[in-house]
């Protein structure tokens, strides 16, 4: 995979986007935390589609985001996208504020996708299990909700990268970002259009992530119809991190089905 | 020199354990520790206060707007200054100020403004805040990215349904109205002075130069961070070709004035302490939302900004770290004479009535000060200029006396 520069509408928005692979398009659509540059989930996907890994408006080396206003903004912003890039019936895969993003693109025009992914995705609201404010943790506490195991590697490694001002500065960037259409609670009307998603979905929850807990999965699998819901018993809200190679199967193994 | 008299108004009663055994002062604060007969004392003893202060002759009397804050007792400063309209007469009535972002349509805090300046006489300051994180996001749910664009497009607004004779359409991102035309009018023309609070923020300062106003640092932290600040915003002056007028400059400062030194420590030790470790206590992730302060300001910061540092000071430390100035009326003059006159200030936001001072003590602390100090202040400062930031109110001969029937 490579690092490539993109214009959106004539420049108004410009973002760097992992690019390669072999086979049908996949758009991934990063999380609050920013693009997982370098992720070797990625490379994976890479062996058996042709991936699409922009950075979103506001994020990373993205920008545009004064460009954008509400969670409609931002999906027919990635309309957009697939439009300048030419790229034809892509599957999108979509992890948390992706994942809602992810869906409102398909509840836009779901006969212009493939197959969707949403890897537990935000954009629901349940009163009896609501999603803490996120927006307010310190490393620690993001840490203890995201991972099934914060003491583990991966929960180090996060804590680590997030000792650098460099980093800090860039982790507040996205969460203002995210404040865009997350703030100050994560439903911004998906529950109104969300029965638009007449297209093969697959679910992935975390069984310990307790940002955005399990009980949205059984949520999100009412509301779409035809949905598959698939837990990961290792993982809280980084499935793709935390067992990498059973997420990569599990895509992989739907979108090829 | 001006001496303006603010309130804060807060909750006296937050038990000696409140730090450890509650989360915050803001925010997520329990109602549990609010007792409505005590606030019931607590307004109008603090009313008492204010137009005690008009009687001794300061400048103004000056309130603010907070909410779900257990130090800040006014979700609507405007009911106070209401309050105080009729039973004041000489002082300028200042709010410090209405979040205008928070207000829909902002045409609400025009019509009100309007009102208090017919009702006074034309003796209104306006200030317009951006207004705290835990005031506007978290209390009030603004988006933090959004914040600073809607407050400026609610200003310019305001101004304009002040200013334009006749109705207008108005057709803004955050703000639709078809017909914009309010009654009743402020008296004081083009419109009552504007005064602009802020924290620190860069951008600010550029655009109270540009717009001529009056710019009003409110930190409890005293004059050393102001000191800063300062410098900050009169070289925004300088860019924006302005004069270095002290009266388009202000900041708030904790005052305890008493016989002697060692007696000032006596009155007012207890409240100063109850007021920075129970007042405010507010935990870090309370400070500031991610997208409340830009990036420029965020890497203007030396440090993360934190309340969290008052934690283990006391009285030595807060007076000899500036956040207090106290002692006796010689010691408070010649302190801010000469902070003021470093920092070429001349609005003085003096905070002398603090945490859980007493009535007792807070009108001692007032009379010495409007004694001993205010006129001292007024004489040595800034008489070479011009305050344009003063309101302009009707003459005394054509204001109604507020009468008994």
């Amino acid at each position: 995979m490579q690092e490539v520069k993109v214009a959106v509408r004539n420049g108004k928005f410009t973002t760097s986007m992992q690019w390669g692979g072999n086979g049908e398009p996949l758009l991934f659509l990063h999380g609050a935390g920013g693009p997982m540059v370098g992720a070797p989930f990625l490379e994976e996907l890479a062996q058996n589609f042709t991936v699409y890994a922009p950075a979103h408006p506001g994020f990373g080396l993205g920008t545009g985001i004064e460009h954008i206003d509400d969670v409609i903004d931002f999906a027919l912003y990635y309309h957009d996208f697939l439009d300048e890039l030419q790229i034809d019936s892509p599957h999108i895969v979509g992890h948390s504020l992706g994942g809602m993003l992810a869906a409102e693109i398909a509840a836009l025009a779901p006969y212009r996708l493939n197959r969707l992914v949403l890897v537990c995705p935000a954009g629901l609201w349940l009163d009896d299990n609501p999603i803490p404010d996120f927006f307010t943790f310190n490393p620690q506490q993001m840490v203890e909700h995201v991972f099934h195991d914060p003491s583990g590697p991966m929960s180090q490694m996060f804590t680590e990268q997030l000792q650098s001002p460099e980093a800090q500065l860039e982790m507040y960037k996205c969460l203002a970002s995210t404040g865009k259409f997350l703030w100050p609670i994560p439903d911004k009307g998906l529950k109104k259009r969300i029965h638009r998603l007449q297209l093969p979905t697959l679910l992935l929850w975390g069984e310990s992530d307790k940002l955005i807990p399990p009980v949205y999965g059984e949520a999100f699998q009412r509301a779409i119809p035809g949905s598959r819901l698939v837990h990961f018993a290792s993982s809280g809200h980084m499935i793709m991190l935390e067992e990498q190679e059973s997420f990569v199967d599990a895509v992989s193994d739907f979108l090829l089905e | 020199m001006k001496s303006h008299w603010f309130h804060l108004m807060p909750y006296q009663d937050l038990p000696e354990d409140f730090k450890e055994k509650h989360p915050s002062v803001w925010v997520d604060v329990s109602s549990e520790l609010f007792d409505p007969a005590r606030g019931h004392q607590f307004y109008n003893e603090y009313l008492d206060e204010l137009e005690f202060a008009d009687s001794l002759g300061f400048d103004g009397i000056c309130v603010n707007e907070h909410h779900a804050n257990a130090y800040g007792l006014m979700p609507s400063p405007n009911i106070i200054l209401a309050a105080l309209a009729r039973r004041t007469s000489k002082a300028a009535l200042i709010v410090l100020g209405n979040s205008i972002a928070l207000y829909n349509p902002p045409i609400r805090i025009a019509e009100e403004m309007a009102m208090l300046d017919c009702i006074s006489g034309g003796r209104f300051v306006g200030g317009f805040p951006v207004g705290t994180s835990m005031d506007t996001n978290f209390a009030y749910g603004q988006t933090p990215l959004t914040l600073r664009e809607k407050y400026r497009e609610g200003h310019d607004l305001i101004i304009k349904a002040w200013t334009e004779p006749e109705p207008f359409a108005f057709n803004g991102k955050y703000n639709q109205l078809r017909y914009v035309n309010i009654w009743p009018r402020p008296i004081q023309k083009p419109h009552p002075p504007v005064w602009i609070p802020g924290g620190g923020s860069v951008e600010t300062w550029d655009w109270v130069a540009a717009h001529d106003y009056m710019y009003a640092f409110l930190s409890y932290f005293g004059y050393e961070p102001a000191t800063q600040v300062m410098k900050g915003y009169w070289e925004a002056v300088d860019r924006a070709g302005r004069d270095p007028n002290p009266y388009r400059a202000g900041y708030l400062q904790v005052i305890g004035v008493s016989e002697t030194d060692a007696q000032a420590e006596k009155d007012y030790a207890e409240a100063v302490s109850y007021f920075y470790h129970r007042c405010l206590h507010v935990p870090d992730h309370w400070a500031a939302a991610p997208g409340y302060l830009t990036l420029k300001t965020i890497k203007s910061l030396k440090s993360p900004f934190s309340f969290e540092q008052l934690a283990d000071l006391k009285w030595k430390d807060f007076v000899e770290q500036g956040y207090v100035i106290a002692g006796s009326p010689a010691t408070v003059r010649d302190r801010l004479v000469e902070v003021l006159k470093e920092m070429n200030v001349g609005q003085l936001f003096t905070l002398l009535h603090f945490g859980n001072l007493s009535a007792a003590s807070t009108r001692k602390n007032t009379e010495l000060y409007a004694k001993e100090v205010l006129p001292f202040l007024r004489e040595q400062l800034w008489n070479e200029w011009e305050d344009r930031w003063a309101p302009h109110p009707m003459k005394e001969e054509d204001r109604m006396p507020v009468v008994a029937l």
